[in-house]
């Protein structure tokens, strides 16, 4: 039996979504059988961020209404053999799936699946409760931004109430010059605030800009954000890693460059 | 030069942190600015019963505070209200 995990954070454009491509590759890498499901309907977009939107036939929405089962909805991730996606409908909305039909979906997905991944979409509305319903855990997505956590902290208050008790946080774009300078709060910061426990932290790195360009998750490659988004799925299948030192960058530059300096 | 460095001391995170802190408590404890100002005119009609007291300078806040009984700090209603003349309320 394997285990639902809903990646959320009320505020909208903290990194849900590419989050949800990235932990879900990477577990994936880890060979784990992995399904992603975007439950934003109306407004899709983990296909694109996956590099799969050439390859829709059926959505979500088709399963729920039974017009296909769910194994032609599925699509299969070419480059990850353990890895697939459960398109959204983008021409329908919110209110074509209830959260019961949700959790009997997510039932049914993870006696196949070891782990079954919702992408939420932002807010805290119908569209929420369906990602939530049959979720064993979640993580919970912010940037170190007062509306950000504000809104983080809301969803925890739901998730709670909805008998979701084990989130984790994960801080996303993390500047650590600006931590440094005291402009910007640390991870430290915001698990303090948020009162949960931290599963990744995610430097700002405009490697993920250009992997979400060409449609490649860069989870595992080795820039400092894809050793990040592997770490915690390392986490979540019950490694215990260290987090990252996110001064490395800076200390191989100070390197090299010492090191021209000295020649 | 002090007062720069005083400045630079504390970067404008802490500000956000302060902030957040303080409207996470009002966010949690459920208790909108709306039911704060009820609160607030209920606790006027109360005590202007008995005193005199300057109305405009009220001011009211869900803070928090360090708890004894439990470990850590609690939520608290803070209320500031200032007397007007004392002496001729005293009959």
């Amino acid at each position: 039996m394997g285990e639902v995990i809903v990646v959320t954070s009320g505020k909208g454009g903290v990194g849900k979504t590419t989050t949800t491509a990235n932990v879900g590759t990477g577990l994936a890498m880890l060979e784990k059988k992995v399904v992603l499901i975007d439950t934003d309907i109306g407004l899709r977009n983990l296909d694109v961020v996956l590099g799969l939107e050439n390859r829709i036939v059926y959505n979500l929405v088709d399963v729920i209404e039974g017009n296909c089962r769910i194994r032609n909805a599925l699509i299969k991730d070419k480059r990850f053999p353990n890895l697939y996606l459960l398109p959204s409908a983008q021409t329908r909305d919110k209110t074509s799936v209830t959260p019961e039909q949700m959790k009997k979906l997510a039932f049914e997905l993870k006696e196949e699946f070891d782990y079954v991944i919702m992408d939420c979409p932002a807010g805290i509305e119908q569209g929420f409760l369906n990602a939530i319903a049959g979720a064993d855990r979640a993580l919970v997505v912010t940037t170190p931004e007062v509306s950000a956590v504000r809104d983080a902290d809301r969803i925890i208050g739901l998730l709670e109430a909805n008998e979701i008790h084990n989130s984790h946080l994960v801080v996303n774009r993390l500047r650590m010059d600006m931590v440094k300078r005291g402009d910007m709060m640390s991870s430290e910061d915001v698990e303090e605030i948020l009162a949960i426990d931290l599963i990744g932290i995610v430097p700002d790195d405009e490697n993920i800009v250009i992997s979400t360009n060409q449609g490649e998750p860069l989870v595992g490659s080795d820039c400092l954000a894809g050793r990040a988004y592997m770490n915690i799925c390392k986490r979540i299948v019950g490694e215990e890693v260290p987090f990252l030192d996110l001064n490395e960058k800076d200390n191989l530059f100070t390197k090299l460059f010492g090191k021209l300096k000295k020649n | 030069m002090g007062l720069l460095d005083y400045f630079k001391k504390k970067g404008s995170s802490s500000i956000a942190k302060d902030r957040l802190k303080l409207v996470l408590v009002s966010d949690r404890a459920g208790c909108s600015p709306e039911i704060l100002e009820q609160i607030k005119n209920d606790i006027i009609a109360v005590i202007s019963k008995y005193i005199e007291i300057d109305t405009d300078g009220l001011d009211i806040k869900i803070s928090q505070t360090d708890s004894e009984s439990h470990n850590g700090s609690v939520p608290a209603l803070f209320a500031n209200i200032p007397i007007k003349d004392m002496k001729n309320q005293v009959k």
